[in-house]
């Protein structure tokens, strides 16, 4: 088997090194430039498509328990009406941290073949496990899912209440804590936090 | 003879029915004579919720409104935000939240208020720090957290809103009635 697939491999070598023969350079460039942008723009698409709301809560491992926890929450439902959508918060923004993210996502679709969180049992069980890699997530790019939209520069400090103000002011002001430190269970119900370093 | 038996087993039967009415009577009587009470006095209640037509009221949610109409639902009330402490109107009161906890998680796996207002943790976030008390089982023994008795703070401790209240309140604490003695006696 091995000797024929060298065979076919330098074969298919030897075709790709020589020059075309019935089609102009002319053809070949503009044709690969048009096939280039029809590849690109499908693969960007299909990476926005599964990058939205109705993506993620497809599966109802995410329907049924941490979008409907979500749900009540200020991220989906304010006075303003502007809102989070899950990949606002748990996918990078930047192209090339997508990217990485969504190869890391290939664990998540072995999970969801395997079915390691298809009952609210084994995902309760799981929980902690789950938040803590978000934790970590955040905690390594100093909350930048949240300063996407929560720029501390931009925050009004005298329109938040006294304690929220003089809180943000020390610990998020001085750099020493990120908004995640705080913040954790803003949008989900938090696991069993005993052990938990929290503040 | 049998004729006698006869009428004492049914003068027996009308005694027994007789004290059955005069006792269901007297429990249904009260009922008409409080609601004549209330029909005749309105002022006293009408003082501190809207006007009350008598007859149409089934229940003080509904506010007066006629039982085939239905009314606006007042508007909701905003929590107190300014971080203000308010004065406790008796020395065991436990002290009402300053500030708006809407969301915060205290069930078994965590508790929002602690975040803050644990011992560890006070200090970082200037919070007054939960008392002692709190950290004391029923029998006096210091626990290294949080009592379990006393783990679910907004049973104790609440938030004020600026609803208006329902029911007009005319609590006054010790001191108003200390204060106030002396002008009794003088008269």
């Amino acid at each position: 088997m091995w000797p024929r697939l060298k065979e076919w491999l330098i074969a298919l070598w030897r075709t790709i090194r020589r020059p075309s023969v019935h089609y102009s350079l002319g053809f070949l460039t503009l044709g690969g430039f048009i096939a280039g942008v029809l590849f690109w723009g499908a693969f960007n698409t299909g990476l926005e498509l599964t990058n939205t709301e109705a993506f993620c809560t497809g599966c109802h491992e995410m329907h049924d328990n941490v979008f409907q926890e979500l749900k009540s929450t200020i991220h989906y439902t304010n006075r303003s009406g502007v809102r989070a959508t899950c990949p606002d918060c748990h996918v990078p923004h930047q192209w090339t941290d997508k990217i990485a993210r969504k190869m890391q996502a290939s664990k998540e679709v072995y999970g969801k073949i395997f079915g390691t969180v298809n009952t609210r049992e084994k995902f309760l069980d799981h929980r902690l496990e789950l938040a803590e890699h978000e934790w970590a997530r955040l905690k390594a790019n100093d909350s930048l899912e949240c300063r996407n939209c929560h720029n501390y520069t931009s925050m009004d400090l005298t329109r938040q209440s006294t304690r929220a103000a003089e809180i943000h002011k020390r610990w998020l002001g001085s750099g020493e804590k990120t908004c995640i430190d705080c913040h954790k269970g803003i949008a989900h119900h938090l696991p069993d936090m005993t052990g938990v370093p929290q503040g | 003879m049998r004729d006698k038996a006869l009428i004492v087993l049914a003068l027996i039967v009308v005694l027994v029915a007789a004290a059955v009415g005069y006792a269901v009577g007297r429990k249904s009587s009260p009922e008409p004579h409080v609601a004549a009470v209330q029909s005749a006095a309105p002022p006293a209640k009408a003082s501190t919720v809207e006007p009350v037509a008598a007859g149409d009221q089934i229940d003080a949610i509904r506010r007066g409104a006629p039982v085939n109409q239905e009314i606006a639902a007042p508007l909701m009330a905003h929590v107190e935000n300014a971080d203000i402490k308010r004065i406790r109107a008796y020395p065991m009161q436990p002290p009402t939240i300053p500030h708006s906890i809407d969301n915060y998680q205290i069930d078994k796996n965590s508790n929002r208020c602690l975040l803050c207002h644990a011992r560890a943790n006070a200090d970082k976030f200037q919070a007054p720090p939960v008392s002692v008390t709190h950290y004391m089982d029923r029998n006096d023994q210091f626990l290294a957290t949080i009592s379990p008795r006393r783990y679910f703070c907004n049973q104790c401790h609440v938030v004020q809103t600026d609803a208006k209240p329902l029911v007009a309140n005319n609590f006054k604490d010790i001191d108003t009635v200390l204060s106030e003695q002396p002008e009794q006696k003088a008269n």
